[in-house]
């Protein structure tokens, strides 16, 4: 895979590197800014959450991180190419649970007598051992999430980029997807670069929560999370810095109504 | 990371097995005899209907050069399989059909994919590939005689021009419809270019194709009869279409009602036997083909 992208050393010192990131797209009523100036970065092994409400150019701003775009300036340095998991799974559905992954596996490059076993590893990593064979509409919500997961997993990134991956999950099994993520992440050593705009779920999963203002997305915020895990989205000291991120981000939306 | 006094979520799996458990549910087929019930009976029954309003009808219209009995088209089967020609007659037909079909594949197929992908040939042809669907392929008859001559090469370029557009048409709409999740999700795991078109955008696409494909087939076996029935030459062998036409020619109302049932017959056997079952699959393994 050729890639002009810095590679996996002992000398990189971060996992992604955004330096003062703009991105506007044409309308019909000119250029839009939809992100300016960002500058993040994520350091191996760390978990940021990026949080912002409709607008914040979340998204955009992933797609421009797992190079599906580019940024109208500045510039982006990731070590090697980042995993991306979707709102909705993405799966094929002409392909089991397991083929999705070894497709993963193939175009990585992976020789074909070791995929199986592999994606069989993997599945078993997100707890879905025997789901092989298993075609993706036989499945749930949840657990496609996994599977998803385990394909995102299976590109051995660095860095695994997600956007909302929970958001259309019902609460029970969002909260156990939680811990799943936290598990793995713990395990697999992962940088996580996490997009949401759930304040509670950013504060119970990372390391560093980002806030971005909408329109343009500007960094508004940071907050370090120095609690340790595993946390439980319950807990009063998750509950309480949510409390107070969630007053600065309904400030900044309040900003958009005083026109 | 270290654990703290915070409750333990060491039994996170053990409640995602309980969540698994509740929230999936199994299909399997349908057994044998349901199958037999819905699928088979309703049919059978049409059948059925039909040939006791045939019974019916006979001695009414009293005409046996409109209207054979059942019993003498009956003969007419029994005797062109005594004298071992029935197979004979259904197998050339098949035969350049199937073969035409699988010329129109090997054209229609490369014909879609560029139309899909390539900005301006799907504005150069792609209108006149969807406007070919709407003409009746029969059509082509006349001028495939003047160009070709009656002969077998007459009969295939006819095929291929009722195939092709419904076949390539299909792949472009199977196309159009790939969720562009799929396309994303693909780049992000290196599927671009043609590992892209391979891995995601064909197999993505193929309800639609197996869509045109269907259609194909139906075309191309309505335009072979037409074909059949005006290219009549002793080199070419006795098919259906020409069963037909000799059956009009003898004024042998049941030669006549034979051949139609034939090419009926045909019809519906290469569709249930071949397309259908593909398109079951294709649907089935998708989680497409719901039971109602």
């Amino acid at each position: 895979m050729a890639t002009t992208l810095a590679k996996a050393d002992e000398s990189v010192e971060f996992a992604a590197r955004l330096e003062h990131v703009s991105k506007s797209f044409a309308t019909p009523g000119g250029q839009q800014l939809v992100l300016d100036d960002i500058s993040i970065d994520v350091a191996p092994g760390e978990f940021v959450t990026l949080l912002g409400a409709s607008g914040c150019g979340k998204s955009t701003l992933l797609n421009l991180v797992a190079g599906l775009d580019r940024p109208s300036a500045g510039s982006i340095t990731t070590d090697g190419r980042p995993a991306l998991m979707f709102q909705e799974h993405a799966l094929f559905p002409w392909l089991t649970a397991g083929k999705n992954i070894e497709l993963a596996l193939k175009l990585r490059g992976v020789p074909k007598p070791e995929r199986r076993g592999k994606a069989e590893e993997l599945l078993e990593l997100v707890r879905l051992k025997g789901a092989h064979g298993k075609r993706v509409h036989e499945l749930s919500g949840g657990m496609r999430q996994r599977v998803a997961m385990a394909r995102a997993l299976a590109q051995e990134s660095n860095m695994l980029l997600m956007d909302e991956p929970f958001a259309a999950l019902d609460a029970i099994t969002r909260d156990v997807l939680h811990d799943e993520l936290t598990r793995i992440w713990a395990e697999t050593g992962l940088s996580v670069l996490f997009v949401t705009h759930n304040v509670r779920e950013a504060v119970r999963l990372a390391q560093r929560v980002v806030l971005l203002s909408s329109r343009p997305g500007r960094i508004a915020r940071e907050w370090r999370v120095d609690l340790p895990q595993p946390r439980r989205i319950e807990d009063a000291p998750v509950a309480e810095l949510s409390l107070e991120i969630t007053d600065v981000l309904r400030g900044e939306i309040r900003r958009h109504g005083q026109h | 990371m270290a654990s703290t006094e915070t409750t333990p979520v060491q039994d996170a799996g053990s409640v995602e097995a309980g969540l698994d458990a509740l929230e999936t549910t199994t299909t399997g087929r349908p057994p044998l005899r349901e199958t037999l019930v819905d699928k088979v009976l309703p049919p059978v029954a049409a059948i059925a209907v039909v040939l006791v309003v045939w019974y019916i009808l006979y001695p009414v219209v009293d005409d046996p050069s409109k209207l054979p009995s059942p019993g003498a088209v009956g003969s007419a089967f029994r005797d062109a399989w005594l004298r071992g020609e029935l197979l004979g007659y259904i197998w050339t037909s098949v035969s350049r059909g199937l073969l035409g079909f699988a010329f129109a594949l090997v054209i229609g197929t490369p014909l879609g994919l560029l139309v899909a992908r390539v900005k301006f040939v799907r504005a150069a042809i792609g209108p006149i590939l969807s406007g070919l669907q709407s003409l009746p392929s029969v059509a082509w008859v006349p001028p495939a005689v003047i160009w070709l001559g009656l002969n077998n090469s007459m009969m295939y370029a006819v095929i291929l021009l009722g195939a092709v557009p419904s076949i390539a048409n299909g792949l472009v709409s199977g196309v159009d419809q790939v969720p562009p999740l799929f396309l994303r999700a693909g780049r992000t795991m290196g599927a671009t270019g043609a590992k892209g078109v391979w891995y995601v955008t064909l197999p993505a696409s193929l309800p639609g194709y197996v869509a045109g494909l269907k259609q194909g087939w139906a075309f191309s076996w309505r335009s072979l009869m037409a074909a059949e029935i005006i290219a009549q030459f002793p080199d070419l062998g006795v098919g259906l279409g020409q069963l037909l036409e000799n059956g009009r020619t003898a004024s042998d109302m049941a030669m006549v009602f034979e051949a139609i049932l034939l090419i009926l017959f045909v019809g519906i056997a290469i569709d249930l036997l071949i397309f259908s079952p593909l398109e079951r699959w294709v649907l089935r393994s998708r989680g497409l083909l719901v039971k109602s």
